[in-house]
């Protein structure tokens, strides 16, 4: 385990030599793969994981002749964090701007640009996973490290794996990203990746639960806190959806393309069971970790029932991983599945709301921070819009309301008052909560700031929603609209045209939105920079750094006040 | 009754491998009930004439839809509703997907429904459409794909494509592997291939110059063959009524 703490910067000369060896092993085979590829663009993937080994070895070699670093048992291991919230922030605002994009060409198709790498076709998928596994991702995996360490008082297990976890989801997300934009796609929603960059993931992301289940292994606490249930659930399902939705068969060994090993009716059941539970692992289980340990501690209470934080957890998890057909209502998919996936999916609403009613009730007797605390009604926001989105869901997977609001608009505005209100906010509410203290700063630059991120998020939200409602029920009533002499009323174009208005007001939100994420830019790279803003004072959480530490002689600490029990 | 419970979870808030190994058996449940009976209900996918696996061509033509992302706001899979039935034709089967590695239903209508496209325009409209929608459908807000129209198709490993695609269960004989390179020349009339004979493999495959430009076999032209033959393969004309009143 101290070897783990060592690897990357012992100045053994012999390691250095054997690491920077298979560096340039990987790098000679990456090259040669581009050489022999059997299309373009795996010849340029090749040539970016070349460029990839290349960095890495660069610094490999840097460390020879340098002094190790001096482990610090006594302190968390918060780099990887560091770069994590900085990652976050970074590819929000990118997976942001993309959004702004093709929310421009639904409403202007002018701004496709006329080229093919920036047509909507191409676009849409970079917008998606960028939002949801390049900001999601990397936010997950950033508070995931940051909340385990201090739930469990324990250093990070393995840090050179942590860096390795880190590095090799960005190189990940490059590959995924560029991938899209050359045409490289399986043509699975948000599971657009082709074969070998599955593969890549599938390493990034056992090494990522071995560093989470390591630092619990070590952990000082004897309980594990309910925040880390869910990071464990998260890693686990989203590890079982991946391996079994990307099962595909490669033409060749050294081409981007494959072919999915199922067909039909059985393939789109398998990826609407993969896609529903991207949403509810990645984007449910997950931030519902987040929100398990960042709430109570801004709120500074204790999480309100630890019984209902037992029955939810096991009940959202069990349940979840049914509601998948409901993406495909009247499809066909046998009616047994269908009606099955309803029922669940109708279920699924009380475990959600239990861990929307846990959050919110931890504020009892703090709701006054609300007004006050602007992290704190941040925070709040996010399970507000949780609590909306979960009952909007179950409603739209009920059949008669699906055969309305499905292939519209209104699917797009039901995910993104998720995205934008829960995981959106829940994650600001988290990055500010976590840059000062990971930077040793006194607060952050600016609270006001904070506030202005706020209205400006829920103002485009707001926007967003509201169109994407309106503009999905048109489209759904206009499609099957009967004149009085019994034939359909509306053409197609028809229904195109009448949606232009709601368009152009959800770019207008979206850039709300984007305008917010830019306070939130500002304010974190001033809080790095050590800065603190000239304003009236706003409240926020208090923070002791020198509380802020691993128990050193494991399992003998005194309990720590933590929320739970 | 409900402390001791709590105090039975005590043990596994308390074990990590104990709370990894219940929470993989909770989730596995529900994909294991829902997902496995539709590999071996035999009804899942009920038997219907006419659907053949793609001709290289077409399947090249596929490829090219997957690539540009156009499932995104097409949809392939009509509803048995009135309006959908009335608009876009019979509501799409399962067999008409059975060799559709992926499926590719959608699941939004950005644009219309595609399932049934086949046929029901010109090449020459698909050409224009595809190159400036706008030309065609002033409200559209289609991207255009005037670049398919210069670049040729270049399909040197398609027989490859084939093997992938049998292995996992496509019905391709050993001659259609074989003769995949020059079916695609045929089809797309870019060769002297006997048409007649990439009928008999592949019923109802339409060999002609799809996209205008006799001198160029090009991504038009596979693009164009996969959607002129799209939900044409099932006759429902021939279907006969299966109950029969007194």
């Amino acid at each position: 385990m101290n070897r783990g703490d060592n690897a990357f910067q012992g100045v053994d000369l012999d390691d250095v030599v054997t690491r920077a060896g298979g560096w340039l092993l990987l790098i000679f085979l990456c090259v040669s793969a581009a050489g022999f590829a059997a299309d373009t663009g795996f010849a340029v993937h090749m040539m970016i994981c070349a460029a990839a080994a290349t960095i890495a070895a660069f610094y490999t070699l840097r460390q020879v002749g340098r002094e190790p670093e001096a482990a610090r048992p006594d302190r968390y291991y918060d780099d990887v964090i560091r770069w994590g919230v900085i990652a976050t922030v970074f590819w929000g605002v990118a997976g942001f701007l993309v959004g702004i994009l093709i929310a421009s060409q639904l409403s202007w198709p002018i701004f496709n640009l006329g080229l093919e790498y920036t047509s909507f076709g191409r676009l849409r998928p970079l917008h998606t996973s960028a939002v949801i596994f390049a900001f999601g991702g990397n936010a997950l995996i950033a508070t995931s490290f940051y909340v385990v360490q201090r739930t469990c008082r324990a250093r990070l297990f393995a840090p050179a794996l942590a860096r390795f976890v880190f590095w090799g989801y960005q190189l990940f997300i490059v590959l995924a990203a560029t991938g899209y934009m050359m045409g490289i796609t399986e043509g699975r929603e948000y599971a657009e990746p082709e074969w070998y960059v599955d593969i890549w993931l599938t390493i990034v992301w056992v090494s990522y639960l071995v560093v989470f289940v390591g630092t619990i292994v070590k952990r000082s606490e004897p309980h594990i806190y309910v925040a880390n249930w869910f990071y464990l659930g998260f890693i686990i399902t989203v590890a079982m959806l991946h391996l079994v939705n990307n099962i595909s068969v490669p033409p060749s060994w050294l081409g981007s393309k494959s072919y999915s090993a199922f067909s039909g009716v059985q393939d789109a059941l398998t990826q609407w069971w993969y896609g529903h539970n991207a949403v509810g692992f990645f984007l449910t289980a997950g931030f519902l970790g987040m929100m398990y340990y960042f709430v109570p501690k801004q709120a500074e209470r204790p999480i309100y029932s630890y019984r209902l934080s037992i029955v939810h957890f096991w009940s959202l998890i069990f349940l979840y991983i049914w509601a998948g057909p409901h993406h495909l209502h009247y499809t066909a998919l046998p009616d047994w599945a269908q009606t099955l996936g309803m029922v669940f999916s109708v279920m699924l609403w009380m475990p959600s709301w239990g861990g929307m009613i846990n959050g919110l009730m931890t504020l009892n007797g703090a709701w006054d921070k609300i007004r006050t605390d602007p992290i704190i009604r941040m925070m709040v926001f996010a399970l507000a819009f949780y609590g909306m989105s979960t009952f909007e869901g179950p409603m739209m997977s009920v059949k008669s309301v699906n055969s309305l609001s499905h292939y519209t608009n209104w699917t797009i505005g039901h995910v993104h008052s998720g995205a934008l209100g829960w995981n959106g906010m829940i994650t600001f509410g988290a990055i500010y909560y976590m840059t000062p203290r990971l930077w040793g700063r006194e607060r952050l630059y600016s609270l006001r700031m904070v506030n202005w991120h706020f209205w400006c998020a829920t103002l485009g939200i707001v926007l967003y929603a509201s169109s994407m409602w309106v503009a999905g029920i048109t489209q759904g009533l206009m499609w099957r609209e009967y004149g009085e002499d019994g034939y359909l009323v509306y053409s197609f174009a028809e229904v195109v045209a009448a949606l232009h208005p709601y368009y152009v007001i959800r770019t207008a939100g979206g850039l709300l939105y984007f305008a917010g994420a830019i306070f939130m830019v500002w304010n974190v790279w001033m809080t790095i920079a050590g800065k603190l803003r000239d304003e009236a004072p706003m409240t926020t959480a208090a923070f002791d750094p020198a509380k802020d530490r691993p128990v050193v002689p494991a399992r003998t600490a005194a309990p720590v006040p933590l929320a739970a029990e | 009754m409900a402390i001791s419970f709590l105090q039975k979870h005590k043990v596994i808030e308390r074990n990590v491998m104990l709370l990894m190994v219940f929470a993989l058996l909770v989730v596995a449940v529900g994909g294991i009930v829902e997902i496995a009976p539709l590999f071996w209900i035999k009804e899942t996918v009920p038997k219907v004439d006419g659907v053949r696996p793609y001709t290289p061509l077409e399947l090249a033509g596929r490829n090219i839809y997957i690539r540009e992302g156009c499932s995104l706001c097409h949809s392939q899979m009509i509803r048995p509703f009135r309006d959908e039935v009335e608009r876009y034709g019979h509501y799409s089967l399962a067999s008409e997907s059975m060799y559709d590695h992926p499926f590719l239903w959608g699941s939004e209508r950005t644009g219309p429904d595609l399932a049934r496209v086949g046929g029901r325009y010109s090449d020459e409209w698909h050409r224009q459409h595809l190159t400036d929608p706008r030309s065609v459908v002033p409200e559209s807000i289609m991207p255009g794909y005037a670049f398919l129209a210069d670049r040729n198709l270049e399909l040197p490993h398609i027989d490859r494509d084939l093997m992938a695609l049998r292995d996992v269960g496509v019905p391709y004989s050993d001659d259609d592997v074989k003769k995949a390179v020059a079916d695609v020349l045929t089809q797309g009339d870019f060769s002297d291939g006997d048409k007649a004979e990439l009928a008999k493999r592949y019923p109802g495959a339409q060999s002609r110059d799809y996209d205008g430009n006799p001198g160029r076999l090009t991504e038009m032209d596979a693009l164009i063959a996969y959607l002129q033959m799209l939900g044409t393969q099932v006759d429902f004309k021939k279907a006969a009524a299966r109950e029969t009143a007194k």
